[in-house]
């Protein structure tokens, strides 16, 4: 039995304690905005936040995440800095096809907790791992930069 | 694609309307087919005038949209061409997935319903306009008839006619019962160009509110009651089958339910995605490679360099070109495409639950009628026992153009008590795509005094069109293939283009974003730039010297160099690149500036595009599908090859199959000319413009021309001076 702490609820789940926190949110909890991509930690479009800190959960044993607090994309608007990217996102029009646009934005609003006035360096470092194959970049960063103004 | 509306000559229209695909309807003159009968308001509480509208008592506007979204906008700019002819808020307007049907919901362009080839406001801004001026048209009579007043007398506004005179206004909602009795109008008065309130207007979209906050609902998401999940193995050998397979170590694993085995493949059912991946891990299968276990690249390569030695068939020809190509100043050169993969991010999936006299089909796909064919076939059910609910699509770029993955999940499906959601790792995404064949174009060309006197393109190529929608090739000629080649926006007085059919045995190929374009004009203008370099000319110069009959396209290219500063100065090693196309419908002139690192390494610092695609509906989706279109071609041309060895592909995943990321974006912009000309296709010009004008850059920083994509920097490393 695992215990979660998955946007503010707590949740006992029979699975196993090697199952990726992925399939747990998506296949057992029924949560789909956390997307799959590659399953190998090179897209980026299953991020998630451990307390606050953007992780890949296509890789990440729900039996090795012991207390942390889960955010996912479903909850990350409570959040004042998820609230800002997600404003900043439509006003920027950043979204295409939008299937790694969850990832996106739970990675960019990490960031934005992490270092508030962001430089190009730091958004390169920050959201170089989650890919976009619409090619919304450059809207992303402008985004970035106006939620981190406003 | 766009050939196919370019060149609708009455003998393809007939022969299409005869075929079996035909759905009917025409490009020209086309309008979009109506319910066999205005239903009446009164049964249903709606106004549905035809297969596209319908107006609710609420005031709702219900948009049955035939083209799926998949990024490119299309749920906002069919939806804005129909609130403006309409005469409605686009807030007021809700779209809805249309279900397959041919003779409703076919694509005036392909007569399937199909999104794709950048085809959908070409195919559908006059006939929506139509469909909705009529609507609207009836709304009108059905006030005056209310208020016993002269039709001509009332007005619309926001969804509302208003009589002025008497100070009378009614919603929509309020006309819908009056409304449906209304016959409708054959010729409706459609809105003046100059009056648009929308149309060319930077509407918000509407799909991306719930694209933010995870609610958007894609085809993998799909969760129908009592869904089981499942994964699969097909044979890495194209053409080969299933061998030996002992189901016990799968079944052995927790959460395990199933073990599917077909000819191709090997699927694993299960609770969950996780436990259907350990399931198929554990299994140790044993595959017969079939005839295709020896195939490589360097076949691949080899084979259609061998083809292009042959004429092929002719696909335009002008003047005399035999004559006019002999003398000084001939050159030639060859410019090859590899194999790619779509690389969707959204893997392909497909849900599927079938019984013994239905089945049912969750899905995101391009062409929903095929998807309805194939379903039918592989179950023997009619169509109409098929339903299929489509979904948005996370990432199309061509690949759900085929209905593969929906054959595959129903015949795992037909082993499975339930419903089944079948996703594809993306290792097996990559390793059984339907691939961007390779393509080779061989170019001849003469320069005389400074100006460009002959011109020959063969394109060599698999006939895509051949198996995608066989009435449409016809001749020999596969019109995407050489889409891009024939018809040259540039005047030259000597030209021939032929086509050479190549089909490539053991790897499966399909459209991929940009289309026969993406190596036609690679090649085309890659050549322009080795012409006027034997010309001594500037290559904005020698262009312009061949756009003199055309206004459209120079004033675009201007536009184009004016921006990017062409001509300044620029650092050693570094070099600006135009690339001028007119595919889709639309001109697009682009230019990239490179720098070349003494490695050979590329950096793409900067492009301009500037675009005029005709009568623009929504101008930031333009300048968004530009940027994405763009970075798209610049993967491709940076990281793209799918290669392939023993008959197996090499790359499995975006380790390997590399995709561009943030810190490897140029800056991008991208400027609009206005034109109340037919609008254009937007989808994929940016993506063929970014392979000619990043190699044309390159060309100008180092003087070495990348005939073969992707760029290879070997090739550009810095020579030891001797």
């Amino acid at each position: 039995m695992q215990t979660l702490h998955i946007n503010g609820d707590t949740h006992q789940l029979d699975v196993p304690a090697d199952m990726p926190l992925l399939w747990v949110l998506r296949d057992v909890l029924k949560m789909t905005g956390t997307k799959f991509g590659c399953g190998i930690a090179q897209c980026g479009a299953c991020t998630v936040q451990l307390d606050g800190k953007p992780a890949r959960s296509c890789m990440l044993p729900v039996g090795s995440l012991g207390d942390q607090a889960v955010t996912t994309i479903e909850a990350i608007g409570a959040t004042p800095e998820g609230a800002r990217i997600q404003k900043a996102w439509l006003k920027a029009e950043v979204v295409q096809c939008g299937y790694c646009q969850s990832g996106q934005i739970m990675s960019a609003t990490a960031l934005l907790k992490a270092v508030p006035k962001p430089a190009d360096a730091d958004i390169d470092a920050a959201m170089a791992g989650n890919i976009c194959r619409c090619g919304t970049y450059i809207r992303i960063r402008e985004a970035i930069k106006q939620a981190a103004q406003s | 694609m766009s050939r196919l509306s370019d060149h609708a000559a009455p003998s393809r229209r007939a022969v299409l309307q005869g075929a079996s695909v035909a759905g009917g309807g025409l490009l020209l003159g086309f309008s979009l087919p109506r319910a066999a009968k205005a239903q009446t308001a009164s049964a249903s509480g709606v106004f549905a005038p035809d297969a596209f509208i319908r107006i609710g008592r609420d005031d709702r506007v219900t948009l049955i949209m035939s083209q799926v979204e998949m990024g490119q906008g299309i749920h906002t700019a069919i939806p804005m061409i129909l609130a403006e002819e309409l005469d409605v808020p686009l807030s007021q307007v809700t779209t809805e997935e249309a279900p397959p049907n041919d003779k409703l919901y076919g694509n005036p362009i392909f007569y399937i319903q199909m999104t794709g080839g950048s085809t959908s406001v070409r195919a559908l801004f006059m006939p929506m306009r139509k469909t909705a001026a009529a609507a609207r048209a009836m709304l009108v009579t059905a006030a005056a008839q209310t208020w016993g007043v002269d039709a001509a007398a009332c007005r619309t506004e926001a969804g509302a006619v208003i009589h002025d005179a008497s100070g009378s206004r009614l919603g929509y909602g309020a006309l819908v019962d009056a409304a449906s009795v209304v016959p409708r109008p054959e010729s409706p008065v459609l809105k003046d160009p100059k009056t648009f309130k929308l149309i060319g207007t930077p509407a918000k979209r509407l799909d991306t509110p719930d694209k933010v906050n995870g609610k958007a609902v894609f085809g993998i998401d799909a969760l129908p009651d009592g869904v089981r999940f499942a994964t699969l193995a097909s044979c890495p050998v194209f053409g080969g089958t299933l061998g030996a397979c002992d189901e016990k170590a799968a079944l052995a694993v927790p959460g395990v339910r199933q073990v599917v085995k077909l000819d191709t493949l090997v699927a694993v059912v299960a609770d969950h995605m996780w436990a259907a991946k350990l399931g198929l891990a554990a299994l140790d299968i044993q595959w017969n490679d079939g005839p295709h276990a020896a195939l490589s690249s360097v076949d691949l390569w080899g084979a259609i360099g061998k083809a292009s030695e042959a004429d092929g068939v002719t696909a335009q020809k002008i003047g005399d070109v035999d004559a006019a190509l002999k003398g000084d100043g001939v050159i030639t050169a060859s410019y090859e495409l590899p194999l790619l993969a779509h690389a969707t991010m959204e893997p392909m999936n497909c849900t599927v639950h079938v019984t013994p006299d239905s089945c049912e089909i969750w899905v995101g796909i391009q062409v929903m009628t095929k998807a309805q064919r194939i379903a039918a076939a592989i179950t023997g059910l009619p169509p109409e026992k098929i339903t299929i609910h489509n979904h948005l699509i996370g990432g199309g770029f061509g690949r759900r153009l085929e209905e593969d993955g929906v054959g595959v999940a129903v015949r795992i499906a037909q082993h499975v008590d339930g419903p089944v959601k079948v996703v594809w790792t993306r290792e097996e995404d990559i390793q059984h795509d339907m691939y961007r064949p390779v393509y080779r174009n061989v170019m001849g060309g003469r320069v005389e005094n400074g100006k460009l006197v002959a011109w020959t393109h063969r394109v060599v190529g698999p006939a895509i069109i051949a198996r995608y929608l066989p009435p449409a090739f016809k001749n020999g000629i596969d019109v995407d293939a050489v889409d891009g080649a024939i018809d040259l926006p540039y005047d030259i007085p000597h030209l021939r283009v032929d086509y050479v059919r190549h089909e490539m045995a053991g790897v499966p190929t399909a459209f991929w974003r940009g289309v026969g374009p993406n190596s036609t004009i690679f090649a085309a203008e890659s050549f322009i730039d080795k012409l006027a370099r034997q010309a001594g000319s500037d290559p904005l110069t020698f262009r312009r010297g061949l756009l003199a009959k055309n206004p459209r396209g120079l004033a675009t290219l201007d536009l184009a160099a004016q921006k990017a500063g062409w001509g300044g100065a620029l650092a050693d090693r570094t070099g600006r690149g135009i690339a001028f196309q007119f595919v889709m419908g639309s001109f697009v002139a682009t230019i990239a500036e490179v720098a070349v690192a003494d490695d050979g390494v590329v950096t793409v610092k900067h492009i301009t595009s500037a675009v005029d695609c005709g009568t623009i509906i929504n101008p930031d989706t333009v300048v968004a599908q530009i940027q994405g279109g763009l970075i798209f071609g610049l993967t491709a041309a940076s990281h793209g090859e799918i290669t392939i060895e023993r008959g197996r592909v090499q790359q499995s995943n975006f380790h390997d199959y590399r995709m561009l990321r943030i810190n490897e974006v140029p800056t991008i912009a991208v400027h609009l000319v206005p034109s109340n000309e037919a609008p254009g296709g937007i989808g994929e010009p940016g993506t063929v413009a970014a392979m000619p004008a990043v190699a044309n850059a390159i060309y100008a920083a180092t003087g070495v021309q990348i005939q073969r994509m992707p760029i290879d920097p070997t090739l550009l490393a810095k020579k030891r001076s001797a």
